[in-house]
């Protein structure tokens, strides 16, 4: 992006009216779109998006739940009507390629719309990171505010377990420099934030402690002064462990998307 | 004569056994086809692969090496043991006595000698696994749901293994001191290490009395093993043979993808005035929307509950259970096999089977349980035979928001939000895209400063 050049967030319908296609369609979902804190990883995966000059378009009203956490809460019918109002939308714009920073989203779009007529490349950002990353358009320059400090990254049950997703954050890590603490429990072992299977939308059960508690204490243990996440959910269960602790002035919860806008000075 | 009464005695027991088996498996079939259709004759090679990594190799039990090394001796022991149990048969049928030893000579020495190795093993890991329950009571041994008939259950399992190889061992030593004894005319074994150590303990006996210790131990073998092999079907013990099917059959999709479900689908599409794409599954079709007891889950869910052996480490991976929810994935798969046992007896007696005023959901599962479920897939992902207890816990719950609309409150709202605002939450579907004009706002203003 140029100092001159006003920031680019062009809508799939701007895109359509102009004849044009995007190469990709980012999926903001409904925490990128509303929550005050995860708005803010979507204005800097736009700036990233804007800075390697990648054509992209987003749906912006047009966009809706994909039913991810109705569906999980058992209403399937409501998620149905989601995925068929998406679905027609997605495909009335010709969409082939998607690339989304919430791990739910990238779940249902990836493996539940195919068989419900929605066939799409679905991309996780951590993923799309990696990649530029790899084909060195992001994340070249050594040194960076993240030089040898301690990160611990906190794997995401929709992009790990559900999805196979492991390596590719950490390597969004690596670009950093930064010295990637683990958790004990990570990889196919992470230990779930507490806000799955629309947990995010309740109270939790009656029990001896909070989900999120449990792993706040476990990535405060690690030493490091940043937690990474790559999920909305994630996001807010980590912040609200590590405020509960009252520990939010030292340590911050940043996702992948953030510390790479930060690193490149975005 | 004595040795016709002997060897009909045998093919009694055998026949009894081989009846009683049969029996039981047809039962445990009907019983795990009492569940819905679901098709996993797909992608076969893909199958194999899966079976001959988790359950014959044993992949997922690695992840905990201690219980693994211990575990993988039991199964190898179990596993070429077993070829022994030919030679008993066919002796017990044919009045013979070590039969294969004359044939193989040396290679039998060989090969009795590894099974007496392999026996000593088996004894080593059942009294460590006895100290880990009992002793040094490891927490995933110690939940609620593993206390009364499951806690005997696993300890009865142990000893039977341990008494089973001690009288292998014992039968080995008598055999050796007889064949020692001209008057017995015991065939020759060679020397056998393991056993011999007992030698000293029964070379004291006459040689009558050792005959029969000899005899009796065979016999005491034998038996123990058909014996075992019926009360197994009743136990968490399945697992051995059920980690086969259970993992040739598990879900290949990635884990995060959930069961569609075609008939609601297409009401959708007619709802909005589209042609649905498979016309088929017709409203008449659906019995009930998602699963209130064991027959409206899928078969593969019910196989799941007869393949599980309790031992507890998706329970030890479930973050809900570990912050002290009443979750357990283990109970839930315990319940169901419980529940699915209940109405097989029931249907088999000819009573109402699964009307008989119970269900899987409430009087077995609660809906405290299924609603503390995170769906992280730690259980599925911890399961060594690929059990899905998320598999449940999600038909459940879609009886409980589609059928009852007895979701908790919060998640009813979540429901209605979306509905109305297209968002879980309740914001203007027209302010969706205004972090698109903060950001514009934000670049600029910036760029002023500078």
């Amino acid at each position: 992006m140029n100092e001159t050049e006003k920031i680019q967030i062009p809508t799939m319908a701007d895109m359509a009216a102009r004849g044009e296609m995007p190469e990709i369609l980012f999926w903001v979902g409904c925490a990128g779109s509303y929550d005050d804190r995860y708005k803010r990883v979507t204005k800097a995966f736009v700036k990233i998006l804007n800075k390697v000059g990648i054509k992209f378009a987003v749906l912006g009203t047009e966009e809706s739940c994909t039913g991810d956490p109705a569906r999980r809460a058992g209403n399937e019918f409501l998620f149905q009507m989601q995925a068929a109002t998406n679905i027609e939308t997605l495909n009335g714009y010709n969409v082939k390629k998607i690339v989304t920073a919430c791990p739910h989203c990238f779940n249902t779009l990836k493996n539940e719309y195919p068989e419900l007529g929605g066939n799409y490349t679905v991309v996780h950002h951590s993923s799309f990171l990696q990649q530029l990353i790899n084909e060195g358009k992001i994340g070249i320059e050594g040194g960076g505010a993240f030089k040898g400090k301690k990160i611990t990254y906190h794997d995401s049950c929709y992009l790990g377990r559900a999805n196979n997703i492991y390596e590719a954050p950490r390597e969004v890590l690596a670009a950093l420099d930064a010295d990637l603490v683990e958790m004990k429990r990570c990889r196919t072992k992470g230990f779930c934030c507490g806000a799955g299977g629309a947990q995010m939308f309740k109270d939790a059960e009656p029990g001896k402690k909070e989900v999120n508690m449990d792993r706040t204490e476990e990535a405060l243990s690690t030493g490091a002064k940043t937690i990474a996440v790559a999920c909305p959910f994630c996001m807010t269960m980590m912040n609200d462990g590590v405020k509960h602790k009252e520990k939010e002035k030292e340590v911050q919860v940043k996702d992948l998307a953030e510390l790479i806008a930060e690193h490149e000075r975005l | 004569m004595n040795e016709f009464i002997a060897q009909l005695f045998f093919l009694l027991i055998v026949g009894i056994a081989t009846y009683l088996l049969a029996k039981r498996i047809k039962s445990i079939r009907k019983n795990i086809l009492l569940g819905r259709p679901i098709d996993r004759h797909d992608r076969k090679p893909e199958r194999w692969r899966t079976m001959l990594l988790v359950a014959f190799g044993q992949k997922k039990m690695f992840k905990r090496m201690i219980p693994a090394v211990l575990h993988l001796l039991i199964y190898i022991g179990f596993i070429v043991i077993n070829l022994e149990v030919l030679e008993f048969i066919l002796d017990g049928l044919f009045g013979t006595h070590r039969l294969f030893a004359p044939f193989l000579g040396d290679f039998y020495t060989f090969l009795i000698n590894i099974f007496e190795f392999l026996a000593v093993g088996v004894i080593v890991s059942c009294v460590m696994f006895l100290w880990r329950r009992n002793v040094l009571k490891i927490r995933r041994f110690q939940a609620q749901e593993l206390t009364t008939w499951p806690k005997l259950d696993a300890n009865i399992i142990l000893i039977t293994e341990i008494v089973l190889m001690l009288a292998i061992l014992t039968m080995n030593a008598s055999d050796q001191i007889l064949q020692d004894r001209p008057e017995a005319d015991y065939t020759n074994t060679g020397r056998l290490i393991f056993s011999a150590v007992l030698i000293p303990l029964l070379d004291g006996l006459n040689t009558s009395t050792l005959i029969v210790v000899e005899r009796f131990a065979w016999w005491f073998h034998i038996i123990g093993i058909f014996a075992f092999a019926i009360y197994i079907t009743y136990s968490k013990h399945l697992h051995i043979f059920m980690a086969f099917p259970n993992t040739y059959y598990s879900k290949l999709e990635p884990q995060g993808k959930m069961e569609n479900m075609p008939a609601i689908a297409n009401e959708v599409q007619i709802m909005l005035g589209k042609q649905p794409e498979e016309a088929n599954a017709s409203a008449e079709e659906i019995g009930r929307f998602g699963a209130k007891d064991v027959n409206d889950l899928a078969w593969t869910d019910l196989m799941g509950a007869y393949a599980c052996t309790e031992c507890g480490r998706c329970t030890a991976e479930c973050p809900a259970n570990q912050t002290g929810k009443k979750l357990s994935p283990r109970k839930i798969m315990m319940d169901t096999r419980d529940r699915v046992e209940e109405v097989g007896i029931q249907l088999e007696k000819g009573e109402q089977g699964k009307d008989d005023g119970k269900t899987l959901l409430d009087h077995y599962i609660t809906r405290g349980e299924i609603n503390a479920c995170t769906t992280c897939q730690a259980c599925v992902e911890a399961c060594p035979v690929n059990i899905n207890p998320l598999s449940i816990i999600l038909q459940l719950r879609r009886y409980v928001a589609m059928e009852e609309a007895q979701s908790p409150a919060s998640w009813n709202a979540m429901f209605s939000n979306i509905e109305n605002n297209f968002a879980p939450w309740k914001f203007s579907p027209a302010d969706r895209f205004r972090w698109a004009d903060e950001l514009s706002n934000e670049v600029e203003s910036k760029k002023e400063k500078l």
